[in-house]
């Protein structure tokens, strides 16, 4: 075909598979950044543990120094190797190791975030469709969305738990402490879903929304064939942020309201014996960590590859 | 009497009627478009050839007189869905394919999943993009997807077709290349087009009628009618060519100088 045009694309397309072989790339590089951070984490720590012996003395020597540096000791620092070692440690009065009870419990704090994390997303949308629908309900209710995250979740959380327990026995199945702690969770995803999705299904550039206005198309219409495919990158944003506040809030909600089972009541539990084993404390906020990081990784896994699949790229 | 494919009686338009930033962008326009016709809408800016077609299209209301497209009100039309419309950005849904967006109106109108196939597939090749269907946007050249949006447009066979500088971002070559292509699917399909452009030769190479604007308030000045023949490769640099674009120039000076 003598086209310029078609010509022209020829070029562009191994331009686009240059693209991809780059964009391979540079997550093998992420994968390795993040694998050198980590290492040099550790060192850093170590490193710091060795080092400040000398500063404890020098504390021990001259009181009037004070402590404003942590303390280097094993009880504060404990080695490395010993909190990865405490991993496969079975701890007295249990029959398994450490690092297996840490993964049940993470499990169970992953149920929570994930029953809180799609309740937000549904909550969220459902918010901001109403939003994108009517300027005068955005006008009136966006601020009172922002003002919902300004109530402490610390505080909100037990009452959350004794309410579940008191007024949510209309549901068909047995309300369980877990699933209220999955509320509290939710108080913090849909956030991020409410605001990001109203910007996302608010991002249709004028001529697009002319154009299905040409074709005579309603709102709903509208809504499924341009709005919201418009607003997908925008959510896949704001669940990566909510993805690891469902963590951030099922850990939270179980420290305060006392729900047993999950990574968040360990958490608490080894903070009150620190002293018998900190380094059980370092493993479990090292899984809690691993939880969070886990999630943000699944969310950007399914992100790649919906937007790849529509020729489209992750918002930056 | 022969129904006239846009018909415009003593239409005016104001924006923000009563505000302080009131603007008269439109008076006493009266135009008949008779079917099969290729108008183009050119003047300086301001002179409101964006609007007017966009009072065509429905998509903004007069503010006095009356628009009839095919016979009927212009809301009636656009809800009938008698006009396409292409417009200077190419405006394509970059999570669809190339078929699946030529496909969108079709999809709207309750098209069965089969015929919305078949027609993506005689568009494309109807604009030469045959391999190109399944490919998406944003892999296509600015000019590859301004043939796609015109495909979109023409896809469900309106008897109207609106174009709002429709090859404004393009370069020279491909905005020459895709003049030929207008042509060529205004012959083949028998569409009406209101065009819209502030290019004197494209204006001049594309219509059977030119009609400049005056800006502030924006009016029709005056229409010259255009008979080139068919096109090709030489027209651009005949006589009638010349002549007619000296016409419409001087035509234009005079509406700036008024």
């Amino acid at each position: 075909m003598d086209d310029p045009l078609v010509r022209e694309q020829l070029v562009r397309q191994q331009a686009a598979t240059l693209d991809r072989r780059a964009a391979a790339g540079r997550g093998l590089r992420q994968v390795a950044v993040f694998s050198v951070f980590v290492v040099v984490l550790g060192f850093l720590y170590s490193g710091y543990k060795i080092f400040g012996q000398a500063i404890d003395d020098a504390q021990t020597d001259w009181p009037a120094l004070g402590s404003v540096l942590p303390r280097t000791d094993d009880l504060n620092m404990p080695p490395i190797l010993d909190i990865l070692g405490e991993f496969t440690v079975t701890p007295g009065g249990t029959d398994q190791i450490l690092g297996r009870q840490l993964f049940d419990e993470a499990m169970f704090t992953l149920r929570e975030a994930t029953v809180g994390f799609l309740a937000g997303i549904v909550v969220g949308l459902a918010i901001a469709i109403a939003l994108a629908r009517s300027r005068r309900l955005e006008r009136g209710l966006f601020p009172y969305v922002i003002a919902s995250q300004t109530i402490p979740l610390i505080a909100i959380a037990p009452l959350v738990i004794v309410w579940g327990r008191k007024n949510l026995d209309f549901v068909p199945w047995e309300w369980q402490d877990w699933m209220s702690v999955s509320i509290i969770a939710t108080f913090l995803t849909f956030f991020p879903v409410a605001v990001n999705g109203l910007r996302g299904l608010q991002s249709p550039k004028p001529e697009n929304l002319e154009l299905m206005e040409s074709y005579a198309a309603g709102w709903g219409q509208t809504l499924r064939r341009l709005r919201f495919p418009a607003a997908i990158p925008y959510l896949f944003t704001a669940a990566k942020i909510a993805a690891t506040a469902s963590v951030v809030g099922a850990i939270v909600g179980e420290i305060s309201a006392g729900v047993g089972g999950g990574l968040g009541r360990r958490v608490f539990l080894e903070a009150q014996r620190y002293t018998t084993g900190p380094e059980r404390l370092y493993a479990a906020v090292i899984a809690s960590a691993v939880l969070g990081i886990f999630v943000f990784l699944v969310i950007t896994a399914a992100e790649k590859f919906t937007l790849g699949r529509q020729g489209r790229e992750a918002l930056s | 009497m022969t129904t006239h494919a846009v018909r415009i009686e003593s239409v005016s338009k104001i924006f923000n009627p009563g505000r302080p930033n009131e603007v008269q962008a439109l008076v006493d326009i009266d135009l008949d478009i008779s079917p099969g016709e290729f108008v183009t809408l050119i003047g300086p800016s301001g002179c409101g050839k964006s609007t007017l077609l966009r009072l065509i299209a429905s998509l903004i209301d007069p503010t006095g007189g009356t628009i009839h497209v095919n016979g009927k009100s212009a809301e009636q039309a656009r809800l009938d869905q008698d006009y396409g419309m292409a417009f200077q950005r190419a405006g394509l849904f970059d999570w669809r394919t190339v078929a699946r967006n030529i496909e969108l109106p079709l999809e709207l109108m309750g098209w069965k999943k089969s015929e919305r196939e078949r027609r993506s597939k005689e568009m494309l090749e109807l604009v030469k993009l045959g391999e190109f269907g399944d490919h998406h946007p944003a892999e296509l050249s600015g000019g590859m997807q301004q043939r796609i949006a015109i495909a979109r447009s023409l896809s469900f066979s309106p008897s109207l077709l609106l174009m709002d500088e429709p090859f404004g971002a393009l370069d020279e070559m491909t905005r020459e290349h895709m003049q030929d292509e207008v042509l060529r699917l205004w012959s083949e399909t028998g569409t009406t087009v209101v065009f819209v452009t502030h290019s004197i030769p494209e204006a001049v190479y594309l219509s059977t009628r030119v009609v400049v604007m005056s800006p502030r308030p924006g009016r029709i000045a005056t229409t010259i009618d255009v008979d080139l023949g068919g096109r090709n490769d030489d027209t651009r640099a005949e006589t009638p060519f010349f002549e007619k674009v000296t016409e419409v120039r001087a035509a234009l000076r005079a509406v700036e100088a008024a």
